[in-house]
């Protein structure tokens, strides 16, 4: 096959483009940038400072940032997950000065001044967290999508004291959806740290 | 969502000189960052008030006041609520999830808007959504929507467990509004509206106005009470049909009932027939359900929500039996 080569014809009117670009006047390109400012509005930053996972970030953040695209596209911590990004899985759950909440639902911006955790601070260093272990253990999960936010519920369900019987442990993870439906190994996995 | 600044008032006081229309209350953003997401909430500014409103609960011999900024699952938590207004804990827990419930205030559970799922669906009509378009559920897939006081404007139901117990236990909304000294109070059953002809409008709050907190008379309802939700599935799924209910015993005769329900209409329904016939009697469960169909005679069900009335009847009866087991 001829290698594509860069014909005569496409430099000459690239280079002509960018000679016409420059003479354009400059209160046409100004009219251009403030159309464009109309129609894509700018965003707004905010300076957040915020412990994650005993570590603290000095961030200048987009006002619409979420905790979750905080953590997974700025900070790439990418355990926690994104499964509906409206409060309706669970997949996203990360402790907030030692509670769970929902990271997609939280701006980052409300964090300010607060210890976050997420599941890459639970273990300790190559110390698996002993929820991790069951996990592991009892099957409590399949394809592991849902289980970073299982366990981040997990560990904090058993802290509430939330697991008298498997109902009660079943009502106190109700905010975590399993598509694989690996829901009797996670209640296992519970049973078993609360011991 | 549409880019907005985000503003830490450090008074209730410059938080309300601030609000405007287009500026809104932030609380546990449960609701709020969801809706802007959706575009179907497009603020220019937030206004983050949890730092400056209470987050404690106090009770006196005569009330129970729930600070605006108590999170719901401290509330149901809470040693006060637990002993003296049990009910409140009760709807809390068979609403959302625990994750949920920690982030959720008070005050932004009272203003949560309609799971109408066509309020949702941008792409489908909706008069709260966009006055004048139409209510494209009153003729349309009408499963989730209201039994009662609805309006050919609007059939959405109003979707708090809370409030339910709230409007049981003739709750108050406190709030402050700019150029008012004192606090201001609402009673419960005034505070969320019918639809009308304006369902944009879910309450009566003054516009701009900041709740500061929920007031509860004492009451003698701490024994004999039930929450009862039934939903699509057994947990983190919205009513489709709720009832508080709440007898104060004495002998053996009911001296005062209480029936609340959620998931029928545009606010919480209080079924004051109901409760009146059940004065003076003596329970039993020949009594529980003629007053459960003296309820569930007062609705007027739309095309596709018929089972609802059936449901609520069963929903009350069981929930005055399980008063007597709480
Ligand atoms: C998946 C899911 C399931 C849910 N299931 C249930 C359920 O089964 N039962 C139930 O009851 N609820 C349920 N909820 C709703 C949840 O309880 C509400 O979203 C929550 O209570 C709102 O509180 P917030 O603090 O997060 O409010 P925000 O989202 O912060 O605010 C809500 C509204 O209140 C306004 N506001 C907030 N504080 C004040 C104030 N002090 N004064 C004036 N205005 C104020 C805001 O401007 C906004 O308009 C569910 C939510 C989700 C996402
Ligand atoms: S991604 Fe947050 S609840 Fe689904
Ligand atoms: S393990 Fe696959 S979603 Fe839970």
């Amino acid at each position: 096959m001829e290698q594509p080569k860069i014909s005569r014809r496409f430099f000459v009117s690239i280079s002509a483009m960018a000679g016409a670009f420059a003479f354009i006047p400059a209160s046409v390109k100004s009219a251009y940038i403030s159309a464009k400012n109309l129609f894509i509005p700018q965003k707004r930053a905010l300076p957040l400072s915020v412990s994650i996972n005993k570590k603290l970030y000095k961030l200048q953040q987009d006002t619409r940032t979420t905790l979750l695209d905080l953590l997974r596209e700025e900070l790439q911590l990418t355990g926690s997950k994104k499964g509906c990004d409206h409060g309706q899985c669970g997949a996203c759950t990360v402790h907030v000065d030692g509670e769970r909440v929902l990271s997609c639902l939280t701006l980052a911006a409300m964090v300010q001044g607060k210890e976050v955790t997420t599941i890459e601070g639970l273990a300790n260093g190559d110390e698996l967290h002993p929820m991790q272990k069951a996990f592991v253990e009892c099957d409590g999960f399949q394809c592991g999508y849902c289980t970073p936010g299982q366990i981040m519920s997990a560990v904090a369900c058993v802290k509430e004291g939330h697991t008298g019987s498997v109902e009660e442990i079943k009502e106190f993870m109700s905010g975590n959806l399993c598509r694989c439906g690996a829901y009797n190994g996670i209640v296992k996995s519970i049973q078993q740290v609360a011991q | 969502m549409k880019p907005f600044d985000l503003l830490r008032p450090s008074s209730i006081a410059k938080a309300i000189s601030a609000k405007q229309s287009q500026v809104q209350f932030l609380a546990g953003g449960t609701n709020l960052v969801d809706l802007m997401k959706k575009h179907i909430a497009t603020p220019d500014a937030l206004l983050d008030v949890t730092p400056i409103l209470s987050s404690q609960i106090t009770g006196s011999t005569e009330t129970l006041l729930i600070g605006a900024a108590v999170k719901n699952s401290s509330a149901a938590m809470d040693k006060l609520v637990l002993s003296s207004y049990p009910l409140i804990a009760k709807a809390i827990l068979a609403g959302a999830s625990p994750q949920i419930r920690n982030m959720a205030s008070t005050a932004g559970n009272l203003l949560q808007r309609t799971r109408c799922p066509y309020f949702y669906d941008t792409t489908l009509p909706c008069n709260k959504r966009n006055p004048g378009e139409g209510c494209g559920m009153r003729e349309g897939e009408s499963r989730m929507g209201a039994i009662i006081g609805h309006s050919e404007h609007c059939v959405a139901v109003h979707p708090s467990d809370l409030c339910i117990a709230l409007a049981a236990l003739d709750a108050e909304v406190l709030y402050t509004i700019a150029g008012e000294k004192k606090p201001m109070v609402i009673p419960f059953k005034d505070f969320h509206r019918l639809p009308g002809d304006a369902p944009e409008k879910d309450n009566n709050l003054p516009q701009n106005a900041l709740i500061t907190g929920v007031r509860i008379p004492k009451n003698p309802f701490s024994k004999n009470y039930a929450y009862v939700k039934l939903r699509d599935r057994d947990s983190y799924a919205f009513a489709l049909v709720s009832v508080a209910a709440a007898l104060h015993l004495q002998g053996d005769r009911i001296v005062e009932a209480r029936l609340a329900s959620g998931g029928v209409a545009h606010k919480p329904w209080r079924w004051y027939q109901a409760e009146n016939f059940l004065k003076g009697k003596i329970p039993s469960a020949e009594v529980f359900a003629e007053a459960a169909a003296l309820a569930a005679d007062e609705t007027n069900p739309l095309v596709g929500n018929a089972f609802k009335k059936l449901m609520l009847k069963g929903a009350i009866e069981v929930a005055l039996q399980n008063c007597l087991t709480a």
